[in-house]
């Protein structure tokens, strides 16, 4: 066995032989500066936005911008607020269990060699891969036309639910793999069935990688305009209850408001003021789903 | 007697029991697999029934190679030239910005990066791929379009302002597979490069990178899938004219504009004719994954197991008798 861990007292360069290094080899020293120039100018985009954003879009952030009814003096997101969230629990709701299965099914029930499971994974290769756009297109067509529904909540949610189903399988796929081949043998050692086995072993353990993958999902929902601007909407509204019901209503969501409004371009500001809670959201669900994949590790070792 | 028998039938009622729910709950699994090839099905067979009709009646060349986009003059002329080719210079702009900057800052992150570092620049990248493209877009609004403006004195809505958003929002996708992609390669080519003297850099330029390349191409291949069907940050920098491209600080439309700006109103031809234009997005991406699914197989069969690599190969020759026994 070669022995893996580095060997620092070895491997290590004192500066100033790496300085000679790199004065000798002009060419290796040009290269160095241009990776590092790369990683910065991949770092201060980030940082430029985000502070842009925040800088040009807090001062905005006024109470009239959350007041509960749209007007067009105060461009408020308020309804866009609601309405991120009812889409982003009704597309989990569709896409959750559906992904959740198919990776229990890829995993744990799939025989070696079913060529299901080649067919499976390149058509949700094939979903991954599809503009948003695309999705669009085939939501208005098929649910909003096809289906009579309308413009509403409920298409856009299913639009969504297909476009994440990928995303959450590809998750789960990858977090039951992780688990060890013991846990399902001492479970089925023990009697247990395989529905069981899957449940109450292997689920558990699996968990944050799941959870991780769903955080990700939710990240695509909130910023997601292209696919829902056809399907579900561009009013700035909260769904008429008495009316149509909550999800059969049609509504904006965050990102579709932030591009109805600059697009109008007459609330730049407003605008900005909601990239700044979409900003805001991104930055935490990301911050989220780091933490659980952090859990994720500790946890292995 | 009554008992035992009665205690036997509730077990042998709960055994059916289980064994129902097994075979129950397996065949709701295999339902739920088939749900995401019915999608594709179902995405292919609306998009093209809707589509094809209306390429058949403007004709193929007529559409495919039409210069002119007017549906709504008095005769309508759809043609979505301009658009494809304003979709192919905004993607290879994009590609020319983002490629470079991305495959030398994968290289830092898998060769350069401090452990410490790491642990911020990582999350960094992953949040570039998090932040909603219609933030991108009112950034490049807002910045990169004045920016442009004040530069050349032009209107600033460009192929240039969309190249630099999407060279941008390309960035993260290609770091993510080529980091990973550099990572693959197996730490021996670059100590073997090392020991016969070569540099760092050199090691990493001329021995590692050439090891990852078709990992590296997939990376590209897949971003210019993001760029080329990105819709809304594009839609908001890149002025959206009809006219075939001009020049790079002129504007222009690319096939997902065409639709996001036009559906809305769309009717009948014109209506189809839009969803015409989505299914040559759709074919120009099916034929770019299937670039990356293969590419993708060839980087996974690269890896030293199989295929002997530059410096395994010298040990190869060495050894070779032993091989040709294994082989026979």
């Amino acid at each position: 066995m070669r022995n893996k861990e580095k060997l620092p007292a070895i491997n290590h360069a004192p500066f100033r032989d790496k300085l000679r290094t790199y004065l000798r080899h002009p060419v290796s020293l040009l290269g160095m500066i241009l990776v590092v120039i790369a990683a910065l100018a991949t770092i201060g985009v980030l940082v430029a936005l985000i502070v842009y954003i925040l800088v040009n879009g807090i001062p905005y952030l006024t109470p009239e911008l959350f007041s509960f009814t749209y007007t067009s003096e105060n461009a408020s997101m308020f309804p866009a607020i609601i309405n991120t969230i009812t889409m982003t629990f009704l597309s989990l709701l569709i896409a959750v269990p559906f992904s959740l299965f198919t990776a229990i099914y890829l995993v744990e029930y799939a025989k070696r060699g079913n060529k299901l499971v080649g067919v499976i994974r390149t058509t949700a290769e094939t979903l991954s891969g599809i503009p948003s756009i695309v999705y669009g297109l085939f939501g208005m067509l098929f649910f909003v036309t096809t289906l009579g529904w309308g413009t509403s909540l409920l298409a856009g949610a299913m639009t969504l639910s297909i476009m994440i189903l990928p995303l959450i399988m590809r998750s789960t796929e990858e977090a039951l793999q992780a688990v060890p081949d013991s846990y399902r043998e001492g479970s089925f050692g023990l009697g247990a069935g395989r529905l069981r086995t899957v449940f109450r072993v292997i689920l558990p353990p699996a968990m944050p990688g799941i959870l991780a993958g769903i955080i990700l999902a939710v990240g695509r929902i909130v910023g997601e305009t292209a696919a829902l601007l056809y399907t579900s909407g561009t009013m700035a509204q909260i769904p008429d209850l008495t009316h149509d019901g909550l999800v059969m209503g049609s509504g904006a969501t965050l990102a579709v408001h932030m591009y109805v409004l600059s697009g109008e371009g007459l609330h730049m500001n407003e605008a900005n003021a909601t990239g700044v809670v979409l900003l805001i959201i991104v930055l935490g669900i990301n911050l989220l789903s780091s933490l659980v994949a952090k859990k994720l590790t500790k946890e292995k070792t | 007697m009554d008992e035992q028998k009665t205690k036997n039938d509730k077990a042998a009622a709960k055994r059916r029991l289980l064994w129902y729910r097994e075979n129950i709950m397996h065949g709701v699994f295999f339902v739920c697999a088939l749900v995401s090839i019915a999608a594709v099905v179902l995405i292919c067979l609306f998009l093209f029934a809707n589509g094809i009709p209306a390429i058949a009646e403007i004709g193929v060349f007529d559409f495919l190679l039409g210069e002119k986009w007017a549906p709504t003059n008095e005769p309508a002329s759809y043609g979505i030239l301009p658009m494809i080719l304003g979709s192919i210079y905004i993607t290879g702009g994009a590609i020319l910005i983002g490629v470079p900057i991305g495959i030398l800052a994968a290289i830092f992150l898998a060769k350069y990066c401090p452990k410490r570092l790491y642990k911020v620049v990582k999350p960094a990248v992953e949040l570039l791929a998090g932040i909603p493209s219609i933030v991108y877009g009112f950034f490049g609004l807002l910045v990169i379009v004045p920016m442009i403006r004040n530069t050349f004195k032009v209107s600033g809505a460009s192929i240039l302002a969309a190249t630099i958003v999407l060279g941008i929002m390309i960035l993260p996708t290609i770091i993510g597979l080529a980091e990973s992609a550099i990572r693959a390669v197996p730490e021996s080519y670059y100590e073997g490069a090392l020991a016969l003297g070569a540099t760092h850099e050199r090691s990493i330029f001329r021995v590692v990178l050439p090891a990852a390349k078709s990992g590296v191409m997939a990376a590209v291949v897949l971003g210019i899938g993001r760029a080329i069907g990105e819709a809304m940050a594009v839609c908001m920098v890149a002025g959206n004219q009809t006219w075939m491209p001009q020049g790079i600080l002129k504007g222009v439309r690319t096939l997902t504009t065409n639709i996001v700006l036009e559906m809305g109103y769309a009717a009948d031809l014109h209506r189809e004719a839009l969803i015409a234009t989505g299914v040559v997005l759709f074919v120009f991406i099916l034929i770019i994954n299937l670039l990356f699914s293969v590419l993708k197989k060839k980087s996974m069969s690269n890896s030293v197991e199989k295929k002997p690599g530059m410096f395994r190969r010298l040990f190869a020759k060495a050894k070779s008798s032993r091989k040709e026994d294994s082989k026979a």
